[in-house]
């Protein structure tokens, strides 16, 4: 291919440096990135969909042992941390939006404010753990869970090998998603980084979008967790 | 996609999350209220619609053009209803010996 048919080739459009040779444009590669990034949540959804199916076959087994174990765990914390997921991702969207309309305080403003909000977020959760710790409900050798009438027979105790399996899933799971929680920090101080040294812009912001969904797909992991750990079988 | 750019999504954005703080507390209050086996199906449709709002809204699937995304999102989906649903449809009927 002679020079003048390449120049030719790359004069059909303004070039961003971002749209990489093999994308006709940037629409498309947007689309490809995002698709990549729905394909990957699949994954995510079936890795964490099998640890709800665990859970929902023990559960049903074990439906009085689940509950009494439920209800030592602290129900206001896990509300409070469900409220500051859902806020956090407010700001997700904020910063995306941010990024589209080029408003570059807003868009670190909101960076700043979802990373704060995950580290309560894992604040909240290490307070939960430490008291789990303190009961001794960590499956393993010291775990015990003695004499806990089950919820609506108050005539029977759980059975703690039942209950270690409750708290075993309470804590794969919850650990799982703060797993996440942590890797969507590291995400966002990237994100962060690369939006304070200004190399985003409303014809290129694809990282924000697809960082985005990985942070909304971890609050709707957490919108599920919530009420099937903490809040069954609460009522008196 | 630069139809939607013109009108602010700001309002939207707010209301949403409204709904979903609103969902939160309903579900935290509804677990206090003795509703028999009603207490999980509360739970869960709560909980449903509020993924719903997150994934529609937040992660922008209402109003995305491209086809192929949507059906990346309908298969995930179904592959996770036959994970859960043949799984508990074997558990749920192995006590008839």
């Amino acid at each position: 291919m002679s020079d003048s048919t390449l120049i030719g080739l790359h004069h059909q459009e303004e070039h961003h440096p971002e749209l990489l040779h093999h994308f006709a444009e940037a629409q498309q590669q947007r689309d490809a990135a995002s698709l990549g990034m729905w394909i990957f949540l699949g994954t995510e959804v079936m890795f964490f969909g099998g640890l709800f199916c665990a859970y929902l076959i023990y559960r049903r087994a074990y439906f009085g042992d689940f509950g009494a174990a439920s209800k030592s765990i602290n129900a206001t914390l896990g509300a409070t941390n469900t409220a500051v997921l859902i806020c956090s991702s407010l700001t997700v969207v904020l910063a995306v939006w941010a990024a589209q309309t080029a408003r570059r305080s807003l868009l670190l403003i909101s960076l700043v404010i979802t990373m704060l909000l995950g580290l309560v977020f894992l604040g909240i959760k290490a307070d939960e753990y430490k008291d789990k710790f303190e009961e001794h409900h960590v499956p393993g050798a010291s775990f015990s869970f003695d004499h806990v009438p089950i919820p609506g027979h108050p005539d029977q105790y759980a059975n703690p090998r039942h209950a270690e399996i409750f708290f075993a899933l309470y804590f794969i799971m919850t650990g799982l998603h703060a797993l996440h929680m942590i890797i969507g920090l590291g995400l966002f101080a990237w994100l962060l980084f690369m939006a304070w040294k200004g190399h985003f812009t409303p014809e290129y912001h694809t990282p924000i979008e697809i960082g985005g969904l990985y942070w909304h797909f971890v609050d709707i992991v957490w919108i599920y967790l919530f009420p099937l750990l903490y809040l069954i079988d609460r009522h008196p | 996609m630069s139809d939607h750019s013109k009108s602010s999504p700001l309002k939207m954005y707010f209301s949403v999350w409204a709904a979903l703080l609103l969902g939160t507390f309903i579900t935290y209050k509804a677990a206090y209220i003795e509703l028999g086996r009603f207490n999980a199906a509360v739970a869960l449709i709560i909980a449903t619609v509020k993924a719903l709002l997150v994934a529609l809204f937040f992660m922008h699937i209402k109003g995305a053009h491209e086809k192929l995304l949507k059906l990346v999102v309908i298969s995930t989906v179904f592959f996770l209803f036959i994970l859960l649903f043949l799984s508990m449809a074997d558990y749920g009927t192995r006590s008839w010996s």
